[in-house]
């Protein structure tokens, strides 16, 4: 009891701590100034006075979204005398794993660079920037020689990496038992059992109204859909991010999702906001980066290939290159295992005083790495907007998929509550897909890591991150990975190699997610 | 089961052949008797000539009317919407309603088009009228994008008519008629690029008039950036959607060919638009495709032996009206993509199975009305009798309560919003 409230004391005195820094703070303050002037505010009840404006002006409702912002996206502080480098990994041997990692993607980046002869950044010639400038919004149709750039990484290259994971205090044994993990993952860590998923998803059952399943055309919408459509246009009319994320649990209709998806992630777009696209637009005009050269083949390589997003091409380099100058994402690294990368000005490598961040954003792409914007396009066409809305999803969920971490979104837990999943409720699958050298991760991980983008058609892929932001959790992600190799079980027990279970695998583009979802959690084995 | 059907074709398609294939069907020259004839345009006006007297019997069917250039020809197209406007407005119908700009309410969905060299002296008097507009010339008879260009100055176009009557080529083709229309210079943008829409729609017979839509229609994007600055004029990639013409853009892509699903443009219009006026957006495209089939009903040769799969042309402008640019009696059944070839296989199909009742020989006297599942991708857009008796219903409706509402056109991937604009 006591401890529970120090612990709340200590969350408290933290968001605080953080609120006070932020641009809220200062409006908050203004307001309150300003409201001295209004006749209703009394000296002999300021305090109470005060408040009483702040909710009427709904600046209260303000306030709650952003401690609620705070709560969603940071980790509770833990004791206060842990270190800091166990907010971003409690676990030594991950934070080895996923250090000796980053030096591996550096190194392969240094060594592009020196291959090629191409500075990590330049300042642009005047000629140049102006140029760019010009064509900021058609930057598609250029068509550099990219040839000897090739993707600093791909998902498979990670997945062997995370194969190779140990925990050193852990004794596998030789002998198998019942506990054995016969996949690929070989990491003990905690993940959910289906009873503990079915908890956490509730809202998934069958019991419960479900966009994706109960709009279909031949259900009357007076059943569900015209009731769930009213409720979302009042949580909007609330502007209360907490009720907005318990809403879209049960999916957001298509017209209400862009807004919906702000309110959660409290993106309000601002005149400040667009003035600090405009800033890190500038910025991109003025210096080249070697890391634009791999955004721009990463679109090539598949945004611009994609039946879906090809329309979006030039959409995804501005918010991509954007991106990569936004020293404000340097910050989830404070909860992310991962560190940004360190460049050293010419000549004082190793010296800490010459250290820069690169690229300023900490983030080095991969490939695929567009895919986790292309979606979003469907849903803002205001480039600032469509921005911020990206980088909000950034540093809350897509980075876990691609740190070693052992937090449960984080993409190894991901990787085993699927293998677990499969394992415990289709043996038989599981054990035939591993005896034909078909283990099922090998093509489950792409999936996953692009959080499905690509995979599935789009209204599926949004009816699915709907869930992802509703429940704050990359675990639907396993689950849905788990629920395809269900639904195409009886073709998978026919194959005998790895091409003809992924060619069975190869086209999830006519799946259905909800369903497949609610099938696999709720009306199965139990 | 009396026998195979025997078909021909002056059309080397692989979707077509194989759809002929796969029924059984036997392949016969044009000389031998025929059961099905899926011909060309160029085709069609010789079998229904004067000279060449031929008469189709009862189990003979073709995929063109006679004269189903009254549609297809875009200056005959503007001619008869004008036509049908008139008539309308003579009978006091509540559709020929005007605003108070003297524009019909209901009824203006074609660009302001003129006829050239016929209606060179109405053109210019519109043209002083805004001279900043730009127009678009295209010839009558052509199709893809063929002879297409854009003028924004009287002077081009003095000088395309002075071209024309002194080169000794143009001359012997001066029957060559030019369509002149408002460019629409303000089209709906999508990642910045320009696009149009092609939707697929049969017509079984056109009296009474018994058409359906295809579901799988698709967007056709440009594959460069879309600038109305008139420096561009010349660049056809800008402006055409064609993928006769985008195909020899250096950006055209072979994966996806610059297409997009119709269902995607749903989804984009709904997410970053609204709901309803992205009902009201498709609900006027019904509409508009509609009433350009009875605007040529009257006047086409309603031939029992005929049925016709159209390719409409749409451009959506940015305050989310669509425009009917033109109508196509052949849609290209090339395939530019994996996915392109797989469509144009199935409306191969589901337009046989319609026109083909079981893939039996025909009998062109039967009532045209198939059972509903065997419509495929299809939708009924509008059937005529079913509109009647439901009319009479309302009548006898309205003489206790409003309820206005047309039906008979069904439209169901509009989900389950009333139809608002069909007054």
């Amino acid at each position: 009891m006591l401890q529970e409230e120090e612990d709340l004391s200590l969350t408290i005195a933290h968001i605080v701590q953080k609120l006070k820094g932020s641009r809220l703070y200062s409006q908050l303050e203004r307001q309150a100034w300003v409201s001295l002037q209004k006749p209703e505010i009394k000296l002999e009840s300021l305090k109470e006075d005060i408040k009483e404006f702040f909710k009427i002006s709904g600046w209260e409702k303000k306030l709650q979204n952003a401690v609620y912002s705070e709560l969603t996206v940071f980790p509770l502080p833990r004791h206060p005398a842990a270190p800091p480098e166990h907010l971003k990994e409690p676990l030594v041997y991950m934070r080895k794993a996923q250090g000796s990692w980053e030096k591996r993607i550096l190194k392969s980046l240094n060594s592009m660079c020196t291959e090629l002869s191409i500075p990590l950044a330049r300042k642009r010639p005047v000629v140049e920037q102006k140029e760019l400038l010009n064509k900021w919004n058609e930057m598609g149709t250029d068509e550099p020689d990219l040839s000897l750039f090739r993707p600093v990484y791909a998902p498979k290259d990670f997945l062997e990496v995370l194969i190779n994971l140990r925990n050193p205090n852990y004794e596998n044994g030789d002998h198998l038992n019942l506990k054995t993990h016969l996949g690929l993952i070989q990491v003990p860590l905690k993940v959910k059992y289906i009873s503990e998923l079915k908890e956490f998803f509730i809202e998934l059952s069958l019991n419960t109204g479900q966009l994706g399943i109960d709009d279909a055309t031949q259900v009357p919408p007076e059943l569900f859909e015209n009731e769930h459509v009213r409720l979302g246009q009042k949580v909007l009319a609330e502007q209360d991010s907490a009720a907005a994320q318990q809403y879209i649990r049960q999916g957001s209709p298509t017209a209400l999702r862009a807004e919906l998806w702000a309110l959660i992630l409290n993106v309000s777009n601002q005149p400040e906001d667009l003035l600090y696209y405009e800033q890190l637009k500038s910025n991109v005009i003025q210096h080249d980066l070697l890391v634009d050269s791999l955004i721009y083949k990463d679109v090539k390589l598949t945004a611009s290939n994609d039946d879906y997003y090809f329309v979006f091409e030039d959409y995804l380099y501005q918010v991509l290159l954007c991106f990569s100058r936004d020293t404000s994402v340097l910050g989830h690294f404070a909860y992310n295992s991962a560190s940004p990368p360190k460049s050293y000005i010419r000549g004082k490598l190793g010296m800490e005083d010459y250290a820069v961040f690169y690229p300023p954003n900490g983030v080095i792409p991969f490939h695929g790495f567009s895919m986790y914007v292309a979606p979003l396009c469907f849903l803002y066409h205001e480039p600032s907007k469509l921005y911020q809305i990206f980088r909000e999803m950034y540093v809350r969920f897509f980075f876990r998929l691609h740190s070693i971490s052992s937090h449960p979104s984080g993409i190894v837990s991901l990787c085993l509550l699927f293998e677990t999943l499969l394992q415990t409720h289709l043996p038989q699958l599981f054990y035939h897909l591993r005896e034909i050298g078909a283990q099922p991760l090998r093509i489950s991980f792409k999936w996953m890591v692009r959080a499905f983008s690509g995979y599935l058609a789009t209204d599926q892929l949004l009816l699915l991150w709907d869930r992802i932001l509703g429940y704050n959790s990359l675990e639907i992600l396993a689950v849905l990975a788990a629920a395809v190799f269900a639904f195409r079980a009886v073709n998978l027990m026919e194959v005998t190699s790895l091409a003809a279970a992924e060619a069975v695998l190869a086209d999830l583009s006519t799946l259905k997610v909800m369903p497949l979802l609610q099938i696999f959690l709720f009306a199965t084995i139990t | 089961m009396a026998g195979k059907v025997k078909w021909v074709t002056d059309i080397e398609k692989s979707v077509l052949i194989n759809n002929f294939e796969k029924r059984g069907w036997v392949q016969v020259t044009e000389n031998e008797d025929w059961n099905f004839y899926w011909m060309s345009v160029q085709t069609i006006r010789n079998v229904f000539s004067l000279e060449a007297g031929y008469r189709l019997s009862d189990d003979q069917i073709v995929n063109h009317f006679p004269n189903h250039y009254e549609l297809t020809r875009k200056d005959l197209m503007v001619k008869n919407i004008k036509r049908y406007r008139k008539e309308l407005e003579k009978e006091g119908s509540p559709l020929a309603e005007k605003d108070e700009n003297g524009k019909y309410i209901y009824l203006d969905f074609v660009p302001v088009t003129f006829m050239l060299p016929a209606d060179y002296n109405l053109f210019v008097e519109e043209f002083r009228k805004s001279p900043s507009s730009t127009w678009i010339m295209k010839p009558c008879g052509k199709a893809q994008g063929k002879g297409i260009f854009l003028i924004n100055k009287l002077s081009q176009i003095k000088k395309w008519s002075r071209d024309s009557k002194t080169s000794s080529f143009v001359s012997q083709s001066s029957k060559e008629a030019y369509v002149i229309s408002l460019y629409i210079s303000n089209p709906l943008l999508i990642g910045g690029r320009k696009f149009d829409l092609r939707l697929y729609v049969l017509v079984s017979t056109y009296r009474p008039l018994r058409c359906y839509m295809y579901k799988l229609g698709f967007c056709r994007f440009c594959t460069v950036k879309y600038t109305p600055s008139t420096s561009e004029l010349d660049n056809m990639f800008v402006h055409l959607t064609n993928v006769a013409i985008q195909k020899h853009g250096d950006d055209y892509n072979h994966i996806h060919g610059g297409k997009w699903t119709v269902s995607n443009l749903r989804l984009y219009l709904e997410s970053t638009r609204g709901k309803e006026v992205t009902g009201k957006l498709f609900d006027e495209i019904h509409w508009i495709i509609v009433q350009s089939l009875k605007a040529v009903a009257p006047v086409m040769n309603n031939d029992k032996h005929c049925f016709e799969c159209y390719g409409y042309d749409i451009i959506i402008d940015d305050k989310l009206k669509p425009w009917l640019i033109e109508v196509n009696a052949s849609p290209s059944l090339t395939s530019s993509t994996a996915n392109d070839r797989i469509l144009k296989y199935n409306l191969i199909n589901d337009t046989l199975n319609i026109a083909v009742p079981n893939g039996e020989i025909p009998d062109c006297k039967w009532n045209k009305s198939p059972p509903k599942e065997v419509l495929g991708n299809y939708e009924i857009l509008y059937d005529e009798e079913l509109a009647q008796n439901d009319g009479a219903d309302r009548d006898l409706r309205n003489r206790s309560g409003p309820s206005i509402g047309l039906k008979g056109s069904r439209t169901r991937d509009t989900g389950k919003t009333a139809l608002t604009t069909w007054k």
